[in-house]
């Protein structure tokens, strides 16, 4: 044993994640491989924010009062950090099966199907489980290998299967689920406060200088960076408030973006949101302060990796944590399985100059998507988020097999 | 050998003979449950209601740590009031019932479990997806029983 000690290194199993994420800071930081808009959503509100300290607050802290720096400062970290924390956290990702569980599955399928005469079809993997007296279809995932849980969807972006996933939102550079939603919700609910905040001291700050050396010179004297603020502020007042009213919606019906959009209980079939409470007081405080779930993927565990992977199943101890015979000795199989896979090492280094080139950043990764896919639509242009900014089904993964 | 029935032991001495997944139980919601319905690779090795027992305790752990309630909810907004970064230093309630869960599995494998050539894998492991029940091959059993 300890011979083949000593050609292992210590690797942290987020190294060894399947999913397309770029991770920081030895896996604690986990995100989506393009990041070039997420860079913009930080431009965009970090400029906003400087250009209305710098010029707006000195005038409005002596002339009105002390206190709207002061609260427009404690806004501005607050959307800070509910940002980077929707951006920089696990949004509820699945682990892939790994092979026992895997064969164990495909063996209840086959056992399912019966004997399927050869050149027929065999039936779709589809396997319905009652939730709450409501039917509900759980389809199998051909890349992680299991039944996605309900409300669980693969994102072809990210390449993994996340829990009660709402959209992959590039803006924030992650995908939107479980564990990351109130997050986000937060981030936009704080952001409309913000740009409305900002928008209307822009306002009050002209008025004032106007009244009290008039309009023109007031244009004259500020600096020329200040429609900037004005325009961003505008332009985004309409989208995020628009975007917090939609979730606003979706939260008092315990829905996700991805069920709004696919209209999955929008009444046809008489089928109903089993998940609801139909109490929009619970299901607000469900989504916002219900418990805080655990990420499951334990991605800065140690794994001893040794350097003749495929025979890693004759030493089943070289798990450190906890010397489960079915962790490693079934890993490479599972990593092998997905052949057009990036390993994770292309991290930070590689990624960071995407703020210069975020086309060239998002056209190369994911040949396989549609172009239209990321473009958003020009009104959104301005605003960090939108209603539609891309919310990845499954579907597109499921016409890949 | 057999009588110490210490986990290291069976791991590295045992062959694995099968695998076992119970799989979650949907009926209630995404609320973590896991069948407690008896598979039948098991019917030498164990009886029904000990099974069932673990299970039942497992799911009543997981229902705790996902209960909605005053307690959840003044978590949240206390957190929610901090940004979030009281986080950085307080264990949230979900972290703590999932090291009694742990200290629950390590437990019952070494009580129940291991004596009887099975092995319960926590289902944090396994992403909360299943619980894996590894069956070890038979001869512990046949000179420990």
């Amino acid at each position: 044993m300890s011979a083949v000690m000593v050609t292992k290194k210590v690797t942290r199993k987020w190294e060894k994640l399947p999913g397309k994420n770029t991770f920081c800071c030895d896996g604690r930081i986990m995100m989506a491989r393009q990041k070039g808009v997420f860079y913009l959503t930080l431009f965009l509100i970090m400029g906003t924010c400087s250009l209305f300290f710098a010029f707006e607050c000195p005038y409005l802290a002596v002339h009105l009062s002390p206190a709207i720096p002061v609260f427009a400062g404690l806004l501005f970290l607050f959307v800070m950090a509910m940002l980077l924390r929707t951006s920089f956290s696990d949004p509820g990702v699945l682990p892939r099966a790994l092979a026992d569980e895997a064969t164990f599955i495909e063996m209840e399928i086959e056992a399912a199907n019966g004997n399927v005469p050869t050149g027929q079809r065999p039936p779709p993997r589809i396997r319905n489980v009652q939730i709450n007296s409501q039917i509900v279809k759980l389809k199998y995932c051909y890349t992680c290998k299991i039944f996605r849980p309900p409300r669980a969807s693969h994102c072809s972006i990210c390449d993994n299967c996340v829990d009660r996933f709402d959209h992959h939102c590039p803006w924030v550079g992650n995908c939107v689920g479980k564990r990351n939603y109130r997050y986000f919700y937060l981030f936009t609910l704080s952001l409309s406060l913000l740009t409305i905040y900002i928008f209307t001291f822009d306002i009050v700050h002209v008025v004032l200088r106007s009244v009290d050396s008039g309009f023109v010179s007031t244009l004259r004297d500020t600096p020329g960076t200040y429609p900037f603020t004005l325009l961003v502020c505008f332009f985004t007042l309409w989208s995020v408030v628009g975007l917090t009213g939609f979730h606003t919606y979706l939260i008092s019906l315990n829905q996700t973006t991805n069920e709004d959009i696919k209209g999955s209980w929008s009444g046809k079939n008489r089928v109903q949101n089993p998940y609801s409470h139909r109490n929009i007081l619970k299901n607000c405080c469900e989504v916002l302060c219900g418990p805080v779930y655990p990420s499951v993927l334990n991605r800065r565990e140690f794994l001893l990796e040794e350097s003749a992977g495929p025979a890693a199943r004759a030493t089943p101890q070289s798990t450190v944590t906890n010397g489960d015979p079915a962790t490693n000795s079934t890993l490479p199989p599972t990593t092998k399985t997905t052949a057009p896979l990036i390993p994770n090492e292309h991290t930070p280094e590689e990624s960071k100059p995407s703020i210069a080139d975020p086309p060239e950043k998002s056209s190369s990764p994911s040949a396989q998507e549609p172009p239209t896919d990321q473009a958003p639509p020009p009104p959104q242009a301005h605003s960090p988020l939108s209603p539609g900014d891309k919310t990845v089904t499954d579907q597109a993964a499921e016409e890949a097999h | 050998m057999a009588e110490t029935h210490s986990l290291q032991d069976i791991r590295q001495q045992a062959a694995i003979a099968a695998k076992v997944f119970i799989q979650r139980d949907y009926t209630n919601g995404t609320v973590c449950q896991f069948q407690t319905k008896f598979p039948s690779e098991l019917e030498t090795r164990i009886d029904k209601q000990q099974f069932e027992e673990t299970v039942r305790t497992l799911n009543n752990l997981y229902a705790e740590a996902e209960k909605l309630g005053g307690q959840s909810y003044l978590e949240g907004c206390l957190a929610c009031l901090t940004a979030y970064t009281i986080f950085l230093c307080m264990e949230t309630h979900y972290e703590k019932v999932l090291k009694k869960i742990a200290k629950y599995i390590q437990e019952q494998n070494d009580k129940i479990y291991a004596p009887r050539g099975l092995l319960l894998t926590d289902p944090i492991e396994r992403g909360l997806r299943v619980v894996e029940i590894t069956i070890f091959e038979d001869r512990s059993t046949g000179s420990g029983r």
